[in-house]
C-alpha cells in the first residue's frame, strides 16, 4: 500500500518510514506541512500518517482541512504529542480517522494504519463475513463454523465481528477496546485478554485449527492458517 | 478627597434649600397678606368711597395688635390723608407695584414691604407690612446656615481624613500581604479584625483565595516531589537494564530481552505521565463544557459486563445491583474511567473467592455508585491520603500500579461537583462515588 508520512521529527520519521517499508508498504515522506499538502493533494495514497505540529506554515489540522475541502477522502491517522481529550476531539472533527499520541508503539501504529488503509477500500455494506470455515451472518446475527452453529453473547458477537472484519490484520488491545466497547482509556487489568480467551473457547477450542492468533507485543489476528 | 468634595457640595445644597424654603415661605406669606388687605380696601373704596376707606383704614390700624400693618392714603398730589406713615416714601415711584424700602416709623428705622396702587379719583394707596422682624429672622437663618455649612465642611474634612486613614490601614495590610506572597511567603494572611464589617469580609475573601492558592501550590510541590521520586525509580531501573545489557548481555537474545524489558519500563513511565496529565486536565475543568446527561445505568452495565469475565477468571465473583433509568450530568468518558479505576482496584485487591459488588442508587438528588470489595481495605488513618497522587498503601506496595487510580477518581468526582468516599466494607473497601443526579 502507498502511505504518506508527514512528520518533522527526523528520528520519529525515519523509524516510522523504515517500519512501514519493512511491513511491505511503499512510503513517501515529507518533513513540512506545505510539501505534505502538495503530495497528499497531487498523488493517490491509501493512508496518511500526519503530525499536528509542523513547520512550513501549514500545520496538521490545516493540511487535513484543506485536503478534505478538496473532497480528498484518503484515510488520515494523526500522530501527535498533543494528548488532551480536546486535542483528539479537534483532530477527529477536522476529518481525521484515527488519533494516536506520542510516544507510541510501532506495532500499534502499523495495525491502525493498515486497518485504515484497508477500510478505505470497503466494498459497501456486507451481509456476510467469511474467514476460512467461519461464517458470520450480519443480518440474522448467526455464527457458524464448519457448518456448526455457535452461540455468542452480544458483546462476543461484536468482538468476533471486529476481528473478522480485520481478518489478516493485527488488531491491538486498544483498538478492540475502542472499536468494540467504545472505551478511550486503558484499564489496568487485562480485560481484553480475558474476553478474547472466552471467545477462543467457543470459536477455536472445539475445532482442529485455531483462527484467533496472539501476535506478540502487539495484539491479536484472526486468519485462516499460520503463514 | 472626591468624597469630601461631594459631601461639601451636598451640605451646601441642603443649606440653600433650607434658606429658600424658610425665608421664601415668610416672603410669600407677607405678600399674600398684603394682597388680601389691598383687595379688601379697594372693595371698601368701591362701595363706600373715600370716607369708607378712611374708616376702614382707621379700624384696621386700631385692630392691628402687632403694629406691623402699614397703610398710607394720599391725595393725587401726594399729601397724606390717613395712615401710619409720616409721608410718601421717596423710593416709591409709579413704575412698579411692589417695593421693599427702609422708612422712619416712630423713632426707629425699619424695613417695610409695600404694595402700591392707584384709586379712581387720583388717590394713591400704599398697603404694607413691617418686615424688619422677618429680615432679622432671615439674617439669623443665613447665619445659621453659613455656620452649619462651615461645620459640615469641617466635619467632612475630618471624616474624609479618618476614613482615608481607615482605608489606608486596611489596604496597606492587604498590599503588604500581597507583596509578601509575591515574594514567596505563602503563609501570610490579611488581618481579620473580627468586627464582621465589609473590611473583614474582604479580608476573609482574600484569605480564602490565598488558602486555595496555597493548596494548589502544595499540590504542585507534592506532584513534582512525587514525579522526582516515583518516576526516578522506573527510569533508573530502565537505565540500569540497558547499561547492564550493554556490558554483560550474553549474545543477541539476551540483549533483545533486556531491551524489551527496558521498553516495558518506559511504557510504564509513559502510562504514569498520561495518568498525571489526565488528572491535571480533569482538574483544570476544561471538559466541563462537554457535559451532558449520561445514562449511568447503561454505562455501569457495560462496565460490569467488561469486568465480570475478568473477575470470574480470577476466581472472584461479581454481583451488580443497578436499577434502570439512572442519569447523571457529566462527561461519559470520565465517569467510565473513574468507575473502571474503582473496579480495577477492587479486582486487584480482592482475594480468590472474594466478592465484588457494583451498585448504584439515587439518594436525594445524588447518584451513588458503590464499588465494594473483600480485599484488605484501607486503614482509617490512610483514607485521607489514599486519594492523593502516588499514594500507595502498605498493602498495595507489592502489587503493580502507580498510585494514581484513586486520585483520578477523586478529580472526576470534584469536577462533577460530587465526592468520593472511602468506607469500611468489613472486610474490604467500599468506595462510594457520588455525582449529581438528573431527573
Amino acid at each position: 500500500m502507498r502511505i504518506l508520512v508527514v512528520e518533522d521529527d527526523k528520528d520519529v520519521a525515519n523509524f516510522v518510514v523504515k517500519g512501514l517499508k519493512e511491513a511491505g508498504h511503499v512510503v513517501e515522506h515529507s518533513n513540512n506541512g506545505r510539501d505534505g499538502l502538495f503530495m497528499a493533494a497531487s498523488e493517490a495514497f491509501d493512508a496518511i500518517v500526519l503530525d499536528r505540529m509542523l513547520p512550513g506554515g501549514v500545520d496538521g489540522l490545516r493540511l487535513l482541512e484543506t485536503l478534505r475541502s478538496q473532497n480528498n477522502n484518503t484515510p488520515v491517522l494523526f500522530l501527535s504529542a498533543m494528548a488532551q481529550v480536546d486535542d483528539r476531539v479537534r483532530g477527529l472533527k477536522a476529518g481525521g480517522d484515527d488519533y494516536m499520541t506520542k510516544p507510541f508503539a510501532f506495532a500499534e501504529l502499523l495495525a491502525r494504519v493498515e486497518a485504515l488503509a484497508r477500510r478505505g477500500k470497503g466494498d459497501g455494506p456486507q451481509t456476510k463475513v467469511v474467514v476460512a470455515d467461519l461464517e458470520m451472518d450480519l443480518l440474522s446475527r448467526g455464527v457458524r463454523r464448519a457448518g456448526q452453529k455457535i452461540d455468542l453473547q452480544p458483546r462476543e458477537f461484536r468482538l468476533l465481528e471486529f476481528l473478522m472484519r480485520h481478518a489478516g490484520q493485527v488488531v491491538t488491545r486498544t483498538m478492540l477496546l475502542e472499536g468494540v466497547w467504545d472505551y478511550h482509556f486503558d484499564p489496568q487489568t487485562n480485560v481484553i485478554d480475558v474476553h478474547v480467551s472466552r471467545l477462543r473457547q467457543k470459536i477455536d477450542k472445539p475445532f482442529a485449527t485455531p483462527l484467533i492468533h496472539t501476535v506478540r507485543n502487539a495484539g491479536y489476528m484472526l486468519r485462516p492458517e499460520a503463514p | 478627597m472626591i468624597y469630601a468634595a461631594l459631601f461639601g457640595v451636598s451640605a451646601l445644597a441642603l443649606a440653600a434649600f433650607l434658606v429658600w424654603s424658610t425665608a421664601g415661605l415668610l416672603d410669600r406669606e407677607t405678600d399674600a397678606a398684603i394682597n388680601a388687605d389691598s383687595n379688601g380696601l379697594s372693595e371698601r373704596y368701591k362701595l363706600f368711597g373715600l370716607p369708607g376707606l378712611v374708616d376702614t383704614i382707621e379700624q384696621r390700624l386700631a385692630g392691628n395688635v402687632d403694629a406691623d400693618a402699614i397703610y398710607l392714603l394720599v391725595t393725587p398730589d401726594f399729601r397724606p390723608i390717613r395712615g401710619n406713615l409720616l409721608g410718601w416714601p421717596r423710593p416709591v415711584t409709579m413704575e412698579s407695584d411692589w417695593f421693599e424700602v427702609p422708612v422712619e416709623r416712630g423713632k426707629r428705622r425699619t424695613l417695610v414691604r409695600l404694595h402700591h396702587f392707584d384709586l379712581t379719583g387720583g388717590f394713591h394707596l400704599l398697603v404694607g407690612r413691617d418686615v424688619q422682624v422677618r429680615a432679622e429672622l432671615r439674617r439669623v437663618i443665613y447665619d445659621a446656615m453659613v455656620w452649619a455649612a462651615v461645620i459640615a465642611a469641617m466635619l467632612g474634612l475630618v471624616g474624609a481624613w479618618a476614613v482615608r486613614g481607615l482605608f489606608r490601614r486596611t489596604l496597606a495590610d492587604v498590599a503588604a500581604t500581597a507583596s509578601a506572597i509575591s515574594a514567596g511567603d505563602l503563609t501570610r494572611r490579611v488581618r481579620v479584625t473580627g468586627d464582621g464589617d465589609e473590611f473583614d469580609l474582604l479580608a476573609e475573601t482574600i484569605n480564602d483565595m490565598l488558602e486555595r492558592i496555597a493548596r494548589l501550590m502544595d499540590g504542585v510541590r507534592q506532584v513534582s516531589n512525587a514525579i522526582a521520586h516515583d518516576l526516578r525509580t522506573p527510569i533508573a531501573r530502565a537505565r540500569i537494564r540497558l547499561e547492564d545489557a550493554a556490558s554483560h548481555a550474553q549474545g543477541e537474545a539476551g540483549l533483545r530481552a533486556a531491551i524489551e524489558r527496558a521498553q516495558a519500563d518506559l511504557d510504564g513511565i509513559v502510562a504514569i505521565f498520561q495518568a498525571l496529565l489526565r488528572i491535571a486536565e480533569i482538574e483544570a475543568g476544561a471538559r466541563r463544557s462537554a457535559f451532558a446527561a449520561v445514562d449511568i445505568s447503561a454505562l455501569l452495565h457495560d462496565l460490569a459486563e467488561l469486568y465480570e469475565a475478568v473477575a470470574e477468571d480470577a476466581g472472584q465473583s461479581m454481583v451488580t445491583d443497578i436499577p434502570p433509568g439512572l442519569f447523571a450530568y457529566g462527561d461519559r468518558e470520565m465517569i467510565q474511567q473513574a468507575v473502571a479505576n474503582l473496579l480495577d482496584n477492587a479486582l486487584k485487591f480482592s482475594p480468590t473467592g472474594g466478592n465484588i459488588r457494583l451498585a448504584a442508587s439515587t439518594v436525594t438528588n445524588r447518584l451513588e455508585i458503590i464499588v465494594a470489595d473483600a480485599g484488605p481495605g484501607i486503614p482509617t488513618a490512610e483514607r485521607g491520603q489514599a486519594v492523593e497522587r502516588f499514594f500507595r498503601g502498605e498493602q498495595a506496595r507489592s502489587t503493580p500500579g502507580s498510585g494514581l487510580g484513586l486520585a483520578l477518581v477523586q478529580a472526576v468526582a470534584v469536577l462533577h461537583g460530587g465526592s468520593l468516599a472511602l468506607e469500611d466494607n468489613a472486610p474490604g473497601l467500599r468506595a462510594v462515588l457520588r455525582l449529581p443526579a438528573v431527573g
